[in-house]
């Protein structure tokens, strides 16, 4: 599989990695502008090899967005891409001897890379199955249904309150009579001292009223 | 001014590299698969000098002049060892394929037909004779015996590349000793081809390859 990348021109093979030219072998202080990215690249990490620091500081910072690049592709999520940089900048470093200059450099670092980027997609994996995601942590806690249910019984009581207490007089005095109190009609007539065809008509309308505060209903 | 505008916005890499550049300093650069293998070849013909100085050339001669098939399958053995230990080393190397792992194929289709056809006949190879059971544990011992501190050579020498598919490259490592120890029981061996004794040989290499498939993937895998 090749992989050509349209930022940075390079071509990745996953299979063996296209052989440079010995004879076209660019050393790192020739490597001018003419000079092909991953020609480049090959060139400053020779030189590294040799002890260059700027030339590796260079190769080291170009391939971060190969690595990016490969990450990505490997299925990587953002928030984890740098993370898989720094692995890889890491490796590099224990394994830059591995390096031939003879053949591609980005083949060379793409290897590492998908490695890396498969060692952190496991880890992620891993870490996912041991950790239960808080919405079914949340459904398998003993008595959440019961503190769900008091909670939103709360907040229904709650509405009630209000909705009565915005009633008027006549009609909320019926309610808290017959409804809250659960009083009969001929108890609430002597306790309010009113008329109990009143109060049942008061009641029926706090009724309408109230269903169409709660529900909606005309 | 290109290095800044490769960089990604995570100052955490610019800090990485700098550490990673004041860091630096000169390496050897591992020498070619094909260079680690002949060394470690070396090693296995210096062991196949020592039993040939040993038990003599004229066995091994007579047998293989007598019978084809059991010279074939030496150089079947030879062949798979040599290869399977060059695959192992580049696979050392990122960015080498995975095809390499198929470069022993054709010498261990030659050791195993050779093998099997040598079952086939049906007279006895010139100065050997069919392997008892006991016999045939020897085999397996022989060959258990020489692979374990050739397959350690193989690691060690492993450790110092970049195994990027450790497991495969150990089954290779695996299949290179187990070959290689079984090319030199070739020098000792007084046996004609057989049913009981191919497949001695045969389980012989399945553990030595699943060992290092199980502990070498591992002791690989520490880069």
């Amino acid at each position: 599989m090749s992989l050509l990348t349209a930022d940075t021109g390079w071509v990745l093979y996953d299979g063996i990695a296209p052989p440079l030219d010995r004879r076209a072998h660019v050393s790192a202080e020739n490597a001018s502008d003419d000079t092909s990215p991953e020609r480049r690249r090959a060139a400053w990490m020779a030189a590294a090899q040799a002890g260059d620091r700027i030339a590796y500081e260079r190769v080291l910072a170009s391939s971060v967005v190969l690595i990016r690049n490969v990450a990505r592709r490997r299925g990587v999520p953002v928030d984890a891409l740098d993370d898989v940089v720094q692995e890889t900048l890491l490796t590099v470093h224990r394994v830059r001897h591995t390096y031939d200059p003879a053949r591609s450099y980005d083949a060379w670092l793409a290897a590492i890379a998908g490695r890396r980027a498969i060692d952190m997609l496991r880890s992620h994996g891993r870490r996912q199955r041991r950790e239960t995601h808080d919405e079914f942590a949340l459904d398998q806690l003993a008595g959440h249904d019961d503190a769900s249910a008091t909670s939103e019984r709360a907040q229904e009581a709650s509405r009630l309150h209000a909705a009565i207490a915005g009633l008027p007089p006549g009609q909320r005095e019926a309610v808290e009579q017959m409804g809250l109190k659960e009083r009969s009609l001929a108890e609430a007539a002597s306790e309010t001292g009113r008329n109990a065809g009143a109060l049942k008509v008061n009641l029926h309308r706090a009724l309408k009223v109230l269903r169409g505060r709660l529900h909606g209903d005309s | 001014m290109e290095i800044r505008d490769n960089m990604s916005s995570d100052p955490r890499h610019q800090m990485l590299i700098d550490t990673l550049g004041a860091e630096l300093t000169p390496v050897r650069r591992l020498p070619a698969p094909w260079m680690r293998a002949f060394g470690w070849l070396l090693i296995v013909a210096a062991i196949a000098a020592a039993l040939l100085m040993h038990y003599g050339t004229a066995p091994m001669l007579q047998r293989w002049a007598g019978a084809h098939d059991l010279a074939w399958a030496a150089a079947g053995a030879v062949l798979t060892a040599a290869c399977a230990a060059w695959a192992a080393f580049a696979l050392g190397v990122p960015g080498r394929s995975r095809a390499w792992a198929w470069l022993p194929l054709p010498g261990a289709l030659l050791w195993i037909g050779a093998s099997g056809l040598g079952c086939l006949r049906t007279w006895l190879a010139p100065g050997t004779s069919i392997a008892t059971g006991h016999q045939s544990a020897d085999c397996l011992v022989f060959i258990v015996s020489f692979s374990i501190p050739l397959s350690a050579l193989m690691i060690w020498l492993l450790r110092r590349a970049c195994p990027l598919r450790p497991i495969l490259t150990a089954i290779l490592v695996g299949l290179a000793s187990a070959a290689a120890s079984a090319s030199l029981l070739e020098i000792c061996h007084a046996y004609d081809a057989a049913a009981t004794d191919l497949l001695t040989h045969a389980l012989a290499v399945g553990i030595v390859i699943a060992a290092n498939a199980a502990m070498g993937g591992r002791l690989l895998l520490r880069r």
